[in-house]
């Protein structure tokens, strides 16, 4: 059994941040994580990091942004952090070497972007992501600390008191992906998740291969709940074979969309008079669906981008790495041909509960990053805020978790406080299958209520020992790639950018019946060297989970908030709906239950108001 | 073992071993029999797509551990062809259609976590970023050469992070920070091509030299050396004479006989050569003893 004081889970931004800070606060710290670190999907992030730095601009107009950017579902006291945290952390990065972009006298450059009161987007090019990434693993370097690559974490050691808010987390159990050693890393302080995104539960997504929401499932199935799972934000703009993103750039610099009839369908259709193709996210991928619905698609797929009439110039000039993308990853050369385009999966904005330290209800355990939800990004996230999050509190979580000293925490976790009930009547039982003859042998995460952190930790490297061998030993079944395929194409179909009140009851029924279909799930390579057929199959497991909550969450909020559209609730409801919505999975059963947000800041209350397109 | 292997079209040949000792050979052993019978359909499968629009993959197979890959072998798979689609892609088809146990890293698809660096065609290149409409079939996949083979295309990379590590790829100041640093737009401009480095390993696998001394540095560390070397944000004299002196040893700058071939290979476009011809010259510049 490996040992340390605070073990993070997760080498992307978050992670890599939190690790930092709890070592500066004298933890002995290890990653691990299921990918060399420079190799996550930070990495891919384009735009930029929001941060209030400049005169004119200060941390109360990023909260405000912020907050109504988030549909007034984010929760002041985490928005508030953010935007005050922000400046202060980008210039440490900067300190550490991030190369930002830079104006003549020197300083940060910083660009307007969507839902902004003032350009305070610093970055680095448009590989800011790669950028803050790589300068974070370089600190990581320096400091020596111990990062376990390619290791898999496949689940928490965490005691199994009756209520999760009286358990507690002792480490992790992971694999070693070249060998196939299965292991035990004991926490003395704390776990903090930093697992990243779930795109992967959709067919198309601009998230990696590796996004497979393995951390919400396995701090859901240990017990916390799933905070606002239904915000999925979709971007309009990816290309169809690969989900790859073409930037707004492109329609900022007046780059039109148009359908298979050669209309230009914002302006004709009528979706957005003023704005066409600069219309928000939501507005603009559901006008290009409606499309292809409708029969006007090209190949009932996806309609066109197109530049070319801005002239090779200017492309070159301000757009060149689109060409770059378009080429390499659709074959089309966008100086002479439009680039074909469909909205896809990209961010999520809910994910596992946690208060501003990054602290869930469960004792030790931690989450930060896109798999958290604090919540800062509430109903919608605003474009270059998910990347001052993960520095902000990826370095809060790693404090906290190695004892740092800082304030008591606004936002209450867990089954406790002021929360209601929900009452919708499910058409199909969600969580684990064949509960009434005990947990199944492939799914069961059972805990152990013991004094002794070791023990906890045994017990759980013990279960999934077994739950490998299992895996291994079936001789035939599914495979997980099919199940894949077919959760997938459900959450497509029908928890995309329309949702209604049919196709979201269609998902969860097919859930259930993927995981039935998963009780028989097998694999086939026998090999314990590099077996990705194993850790993709237990990805697939964390992905039903995940997919459900989304699903549930979008079946129950009958209104439209930000992100979350539904056909038969056209409106916001914020006399019923300022509030988070919470799945718990309750040992397998799962239930549902709501917490009013905070709308109460530090120097003021921020009310509703109107989301105009 | 080396990836050089004889090309030999063996068409998974496994005679199913009576029941081993152990639980593991017999399951080994039980699982290659029904892939077998598997292969046997696949196979029909495939012609019947060749027919169709498909393109033909060669792709080199090894596992220590798996009786019938412990000798290196091509496998063909015939992978549908679409508009758009990348040699990556083709390979998650194959992997998700035909056999699983097909492996590979991968993870973005999209040119930058660097996982996919292989040897497609005789050459490196990042699969994913590689159309293949550009390549002739059969489209040729190894792992990189000069890298040991852990499994199928995955090679082992611990040696060259262990040497992108080796120049201390960090700014050395502890200061805490209360604003920013300034930096001229000149000086970002002159390190941006360097910090776009994605440690895929293509320049360090296309290289001769650091495939005959493996102390050698290699063309992706020492561009890490040129960035931070190169950046007027870390100025102390001392400093960059420390970076120096990493640069100029034994198996460093001088190492390098500006053949070029990490410049060709580079998917980030990485004017490698010219970074270590340029350390070089800071080398001598400094008056520092050479080898
Ligand atoms: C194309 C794209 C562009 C974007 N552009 C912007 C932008 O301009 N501005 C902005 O603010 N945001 C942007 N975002 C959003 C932002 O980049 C992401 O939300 C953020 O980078 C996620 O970081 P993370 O650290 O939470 O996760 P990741 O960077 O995804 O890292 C997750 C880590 O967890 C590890 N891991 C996962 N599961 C396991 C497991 N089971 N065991 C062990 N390790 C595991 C992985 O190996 C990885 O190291 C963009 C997102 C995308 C996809
Ligand atoms: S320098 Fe280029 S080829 Fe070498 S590791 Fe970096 S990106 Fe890959
Ligand atoms: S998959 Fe990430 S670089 Fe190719």
């Amino acid at each position: 059994m490996y040992e340390h004081d605070v073990i993070v889970v997760g080498g992307g931004g978050a992670g890599l941040r939190a690790a930092i800070a709890a070592q500066e606060e004298g933890a002995d710290v290890a990653i691990v994580t299921k990918l060399h670190p420079v190799r996550s999907h930070t990495g891919a992030a384009e735009g930029g990091i929001n941060a209030a730095l400049r005169e004119g601009d200060d941390w109360e107009l990023h909260a405000y942004d912020t907050m109504k950017g988030s549909d007034y579902l984010g929760d002041a006291p985490a928005i508030e952090t953010l935007a005050q945290d922000a400046p202060e952390e980008v210039f440490q990065i900067e300190h550490w070497g991030m190369p930002f972009s830079r104006e003549e006298d020197g300083r940060v450059s910083q660009r307007p972007f969507g839902g902004l009161s003032f350009p305070r987007t610093t970055y680095a090019g448009a590989e800011t992501g790669h950028h803050l990434l790589h300068t974070m693993y370089e600190q990581v370097v320096k400091r020596g600390i111990q990062v376990y690559d390619e290791w898999y974490v496949m689940n928490l050691a965490v005691t199994d008191e009756e209520t999760p808010e009286d358990r507690s987390c002792h480490g992790i159990v992971a694999y070693d992906v070249q060998s196939g050693e299965i292991s035990g890393f004991k926490a003395n302080d704390g776990v903090i998740l930093a697992t990243g995104g779930p795109g992967q539960a959709f067919d198309h997504t601009t998230n990696a291969v590796a996004c497979t929401g393995d951390g919400y499932a396995m701090a859901y199935r240990a017990g916390v709940p799933m905070e606002d799972m239904e915000f999925v934000q979709f971007h309009p703009t990816t290309l169809p074979s690969t989900g790859v993103l073409i930037s707004e750039g492109v329609r900022g610099e007046g780059g039109i969309l148009y359908n298979a009839d050669g209309e230009r369908f914002m302006f004709e259709h009528g979706y957005a008079n003023n704005d066409g193709e600069l219309a928000s996210r939501d507005v603009v991928s559901r006008a290009e669906l409606t499309e292809v619905n409708e029969g006007r698609g090209f190949e009932d797929e996806y309609v066109m981008l197109d530049m070319r009439h801005l002239g090779e110039e200017r492309i070159v000039d301000r757009l060149e790495n689109i060409l770059h993308l378009a080429e390499d990853f659709e074959g089309v050369d966008g100086l002479k041909e439009p680039m074909p385009v469909k909205p896809g999966q990209h961010y999520e904005m809910g994910g596992i509960e946690t208060d501003e330290n990054g602290l869930t209800c469960i004792d030790g355990l931690y989450a930060a990053g896109e798999t958290a939800c604090v919540s800062v990004h509430g109903a919608n996230r605003l474009g270059g805020n998910a990347l001052p999050e993960l520095i902000v509190f990826g370095a809060r979580a790693g404090k906290h978790a190695a004892g740092g000293d800082m304030a008591e925490a606004k936002i209450e976790t867990g089954e406790r406080g002021d929360i209601e009930y929900d009452e919708t009547e499910l058409p199909y039982q969600p969580g684990e299958v064949g509960m009434d003859a005990g947990p199944s042998g492939v799914a069961a995460d059972g805990g152990a209520v013991t004094a002794d952190a070791g023990a906890v930790v045994e017990q759980a490297v013990e279960t999934e020992r077994e739950r490998v061998a299992t895996l291994m030993e079936r001789d035939e079944g599914v495979q997980h790639s099919q199940i894949r395929a077919d959760l997938q194409q459900t959450m497509t179909q029908n928890v995309n950018v329309f949702r209604e009140e049919e196709g979201l009851k269609q998902a969860l029924q097919d859930i259930r019946e993927i995981r039935e279909a998963y009780q028989d799930v097998y694999v086939d390579d026998p090999s314990r060297t590099f077996n990705t057929d194993l850790q993709q199959t237990i990805e697939t497991r964390n992905l039903i989970d995940v997919a459900e909550t989304i699903t549930l969450g979008a079946l129950v909020r009958t209104e439209f908030r930000g992100a979350h559209w539904r056909a038969e609730h056209q409106e916001r409801k914020d006399d019923e709906w300022l509030k988070h919505t919470l799945v718990a999975w309750n040992d397998g059963e799962p239930t549902i239950f709501y917490r009013p947000t905070i709308l109460e800041g530090e120097n003021k209350t921020y009310e509703p108001k109107e989301r105009s397109y | 073992m080396s990836t050089q292997v004889p090309e030999t079209e063996t068409e998974a040949e496994t005679e199913a071993e009576p029941a081993g000792e152990s639980h593991q050979e017999r399951r080994m052993a039980d699982k290659a029999a029904r892939r077998e019978y598997r292969e046997s359909e696949k196979k029909a499968e495939a012609e019947l797509r060749a027919a169709e629009e498909s393109v033909h993959l060669k792709v080199f197979r090894y596992d220590p551990e798996v009786e019938d890959k412990q000798e290196p072998r091509f496998d063909d798979f015939y992978v549908p062809y679409t508009k758009g689609m990348t040699v990556l892609d083709a390979l998650m088809y194959a992997r998700d259609h035909y056999d699983s146990s097909l492996t590979f890293r991968h993870s973005c698809r999209q040119a930058v976590c660097g996982s996919d660096a292989m040897f497609v065609n005789g050459r490196q290149r990042l699969c994913c970023k590689t159309q293949l409409s550009e390549m002739a079939e059969p489209v040729r996949i190894e792992p990189l050469p000069h890298q040991d083979v852990v499994k199928d295309l995955v090679v082992d990379m611990e040696h060259f992070y262990d040497q992108m590590h080796a120049v201390e790829p960090y700014f050395q100041s502890e200061d805490v920070p209360t604003e920013e640093q300034r930096q001229s737009r000149e000086n970002r401009e002159k390190i941006k091509m360097s910090t776009r480095c994605i440690w895929c390993g293509a320049c360090m696998s296309s290289c001769n030299i650091a495939a005959g001394d493996n102390e050698y540095l290699g063309p992706a560390a020492i561009n890490k050396a040129y960035r931070f070397y190169m950046d007027e944000r870390e100025d102390e004299e001392e400093l960059k004479e420390h970076r120096l002196r990493i640069l100029e040893q034994e198996h460093g700058v001088w190492r390098c006989q500006t053949q070029f071939s990490c410049t060709e290979v580079c998917p980030k476009d990485i004017p490698l050569t010219e970074h270590i011809q340029e350390l070089k010259r800071e080398a001598v510049k400094n008056n520092l003893k050479f080898w």
